[in-house]
């Protein structure tokens, strides 16, 4: 059979292709959640309205983003059992447990309590309505939690044994699945990363407004939120990447030599920040690399030893038989590479941005605006940027909202092109995990359409949120700053017409 | 009662609660098409349905997630056997949930037309797929001595299960008359109560027909009582709405999807999916299943949470418990974002 109609070949582009997408809105939803139960918390202790603007206009597109994650999410769970039926009878006894914690705990609260949020602001009194959206929050963040831990464990299987009989792998210690080493890392890096692509897309919508004057006093909050979520987020972000590429050093060498494209092992290994040729051919002809920085990122000195690919490969053949066991080089070297440089670019961005609007205590009288002007940058102290400068920069922040979703993307196929040839690492083979009885043209016309599907609905979502962020947040109505008092509403009420319906 | 078998159980309650839940969010996205007259009408029943059809399709998932983690087996056969009709309603389900959200997002009329034509359509042929589904699980398909299915998608297609199929149409669509009729005021109301009557009858029929052809070629006595109840019940939910009960005929209407599905179930244990090439190959609940730890985690994590789910659950319905009519929907103004 043609090699790249293979059954295996196309169930990997269409989990790839499935993933890569479901996973651009996962971190939004995630921390779109949270910002905006931060934004209704702050309405509900303060009484300000720009807080309550604040969080209908990001609610509202929080719910256009959760939707799609959710409809695309019910592919992902679907899909093993679909195109990798031999990988779900292997691993089912472990992989499937995270899983269906997942469903039992986060997915109920997270699809319950948004419902009562969506339709409950004329239904529940003003603290229990917060409630909800922090209940929803919660349930993102533990179905990141028990996702990564599957996750995880396919990197790096721990809590199990081999039963030769049965011809499978089975749990012994869930314990350890839910809390080794890995699934922390994981967990901690993907949510600050998510925290990140939330904080830039905030940041990006407020430089949106603030470059046309529109919606001044929403989008300076927001903008400032926005920037300290990068910030933060961008921090941590690093430092558990940095945690997270120390565990996969020892975990996985292979997979950090090919990010690497280090062909041999050697002391104080350079890290390659830039490499021109062709990296699936030994090294290359133009590099620039920081020498000895691999060596501290993977051991934290600066001249031990760090394997490369040819012996990683050769000790792999002696432990699991001959064979090929290099990811795909090229794939992995650049994954990495796009990664961290579009995920430090938008930190780099938050960073100066946050420099840039500091608190109005720091400048002179003359400097300081009220609620509803458009905030001075100020490069030093008492000096404010240029009007050209000053446009530069909103201009290039709207930008940055891209740039944490396209270093999510390259990530995860980073991370999980990296593990090749390996499903379950060192334990099941790609190859060995697809559904043996899938015909060629089930698995190609059900790719045609998840890929036409994603496509169409990808226009449908980017022109809606267009429309809404254009469109600014709402005004506010009466009914509105007079939330009811009992829970199903006010009695007096009853014919009232709905504050939300479909 | 070893734990495969509790988790046998357990998988059954997650379908029925699925069935009975999405099963009248299926029925009233069905009637957008039969019932409701106008636009505003067509508003009220999606509003019925609006703050909890997310909920009742996590019910889904966890049935599927839960297979995967109890058993393995089923999962695999399950999902790569019915490879084609299961991406017919996925593709409905994602369709689904995005018309949910995304139809009041513009207030143009050709826009919300289309998501309502969508929601339609995806209510309709999962209400009909599930249950050709379950008709092939209890009937039986071509598995080999492998666990895997070896037949093609159109020996899915057989009379029994087609049959299934319709039972299913029909059962979630009376479901969500009564689920209207009771959720409702004014005038939609009425047309529900009446349209439950000629759709609860044409059930009526199909059912029998359905369960008495299950119950002959492979029932016992459990299966015979949940048959009874099944039917018993399906009669007094017809009654209950002639007398305008609107809230016994919910109930009734529930109880008939639980007996029902329960009894496929009942008939079907302790297989999970039978084998019509050669009973030694039919996948069981202790082939198919996963290794006595992992059972015993899941029990308690499934007994832990599953309380609390339906509490919040029913303290939702609880919440959104007013009936509501086209006064309840706002007219938004062209153009107006909300």
């Amino acid at each position: 059979m043609d090699i790249a109609l293979a059954p295996e070949t196309l169930a990997r582009w269409q989990f790839g292709i499935t993933t890569v997408y479901h996973f651009l809105f996962v971190p939004l939803t995630i921390s779109l959640a949270a910002l905006t139960a931060g934004l209704q918390t702050a309405w509900v202790r303060t009484g300000k309205e720009k807080y309550l603007r604040a969080t209908k206009f990001w609610g509202k597109l929080f719910l256009i983003n959760i939707a799609m994650g959710v409809v695309t999410g019910i592919v992902q769970e679907f899909q093993f059992g679909m195109n990798w039926s031999d990988y779900s009878r292997f691993v089912g006894d472990i992989f499937g447990a995270p899983l269906a914690f997942e469903a039992l705990i986060a997915f109920f609260f997270e699809s319950t309590f948004i419902g009562l949020w969506i339709f409950g602001w004329d239904k529940l009194p003003k603290k229990l309505h917060l409630a909800c959206i922090w209940m929803v929050s919660i349930g993102t963040i533990l179905s990141a939690y028990f996702i990564l831990a599957a996750n995880s464990w396919m990197q790096h299987p721990v809590g199990y044994r081999i039963n030769k009989a049965k011809g499978r792998a089975e749990l012994t210690d869930f314990w350890q699945v839910l809390t080794q080493n890995t699934t922390l890392a994981q967990v901690f890096h993907t949510l600050s990363a998510a925290f990140l692509t939330g904080g830039a897309f905030m940041v990006g919508i407020a430089c949106y407004h603030l470059l046309r004057r529109k919606h001044i006093a929403v989008m300076k909050t927001s903008l400032r939120l926005g920037l300290v979520t990068v910030v933060i987020g961008g921090l941590l972000t690093a430092v558990s990447g940095d945690t997270l590429g120390k565990v996969m050093f020892k975990q996985q060498p292979m997979k950090m030599a090919a990010a690497e494209a280090l062909w041999d092992g050697q002391n104080s290994a350079p890290f390659s920040i830039f490499a021109y040729g062709d990296v699936s051919k030994g090294h290359n002809s133009v590099e620039l690399s920081v020498p000895g920085l691999l060596s501290f990122l993977a051991d934290d000195t600066f001249d031990s030893y760090v394997p490369g690919i040819n012996d990683t490969n050769k000790a792999e053949q002696q432990k699991f038989g001959p064979g090929d066991y290099r990811p795909i080089i090229p794939v992995t070297f650049w994954g990495f590479r796009w990664m961290i440089g579009f995920g430090m670019a938008s930190f780099a961005i938050g960073l100066a941005g946050l420099w840039l609007t500091r608190k109005k205590f720091m400048l002179p009288q003359h400097l300081r605006v009220g609620e509803d002007e458009v905030p001075h940058l100020v490069l030093f102290k008492n000096k404010p940027l240029g009007p050209t400068l000053t446009a530069w920069y909103w201009r290039i922040a709207i930008w940055t909202l891209a740039f944490p979703l396209i270093a999510n993307s390259w990530g995860w196929i980073f991370t999980e092109m990296g593990r090749q040839p390996w499903v379950v690492y060192g334990v099941l083979r790609t190859r060995d995990a697809v559904s043996p009885g899938v015909f060629q043209g089930e698995v190609i016309a059900s790719m045609t359409v998840f890929t036409l599907l994603y496509a169409i609905l990808a226009v449908i979502e980017v022109r809606l949120l267009v429309k809404y962020v254009k469109a600014g947040p709402p005004e506010l109505t009466e009914a509105d700053l007079n939330p009811p008092t009992r829970i199903g509403g006010d009695s007096q009420d009853a014919d009232k017409p709905m504050a939300f319906s479909y | 009662m070893q734990l495969h078998d509790v988790w046998f159980v357990l998988i059954a309650v997650l379908w029925i609660g699925y069935f009975f839940l999405e099963g009248f969010d299926f029925g009233v996205g069905i009637l957008t098409k039969l019932l409701a007259r106008d636009r505003p009408e067509r508003r009220v029943l999606i509003n019925t349905i609006g703050p909890v059809w997310d909920g009742n399709e996590v019910w889904l998932l966890t049935a599927g997630g839960a297979t995967f983690a109890a058993f393995p087996e089923w999962y695999a056969t399950l999902f790569s056997g019915f490879y084609l009709p299961l991406l017919l309603i996925l593709v409905c389900l994602i369709v689904r949930g995005v018309a949910f959200e995304y139809r009041a997002k513009r207030p143009e009329e050709k826009w919300q037309r289309n998501w309502e034509t969508a929601l339609f359509w995806t209510s309709l042929i999962p209400a009909f797929g599930w249950g050709v589904a379950f008709g092939n699980i209890v009937r039986g398909v071509k598995i080999d001595q492998h666990l895997e299915y070896v037949g093609n998608v159109w020996d899915l297609l057989n009379p029994f299960a087609l049959l299934g199929g319709l039972v299913t149409l029909t059962l979630f669509t009376f479901h969500g008359a009564v689920f209207t009729a009771l959720k409702t005021v004014g005038d939609i109301r009425e047309r529900a109560r009446k349209l439950a009557l000629r759709v609860g009858l044409l059930t009526a029929v199909l059912a029998l027909a359905f369960l008495t052809w299950t119950q002959l070629d492979r029932g016992d006595g459990t299966s015979l009582a949940a048959m009874i109840v099944a039917v018993v019940a399906l009669v007094a939910a017809l009654v209950a709405n002639q007398v305008g009960r609107e809230g016994w005929s919910f109930a009734f209407s529930g109880v008939t999807v639980v007996a029902a599905v329960a009894m496929l179930f009942l008939t079907l244990f302790p297989n999970v999916m039978p084998s019509t090439l050669n009973a030694d190959w039919n996948l069981t609940v202790s082939n198919a299943s996963s290794s006595h730890y992992t059972l015993t985690i899941m029990t308690w994590c499934a007994g832990i949470a599953t309380p609390i789910i339906l509490l919040y659950q029913g303290w939702t319905y609880w919440v959104f418990r007013k009936r509501i009519g086209t006064q309840h929907i706002a007219d938004a103004p062209a153009g107006a974002v909300h």
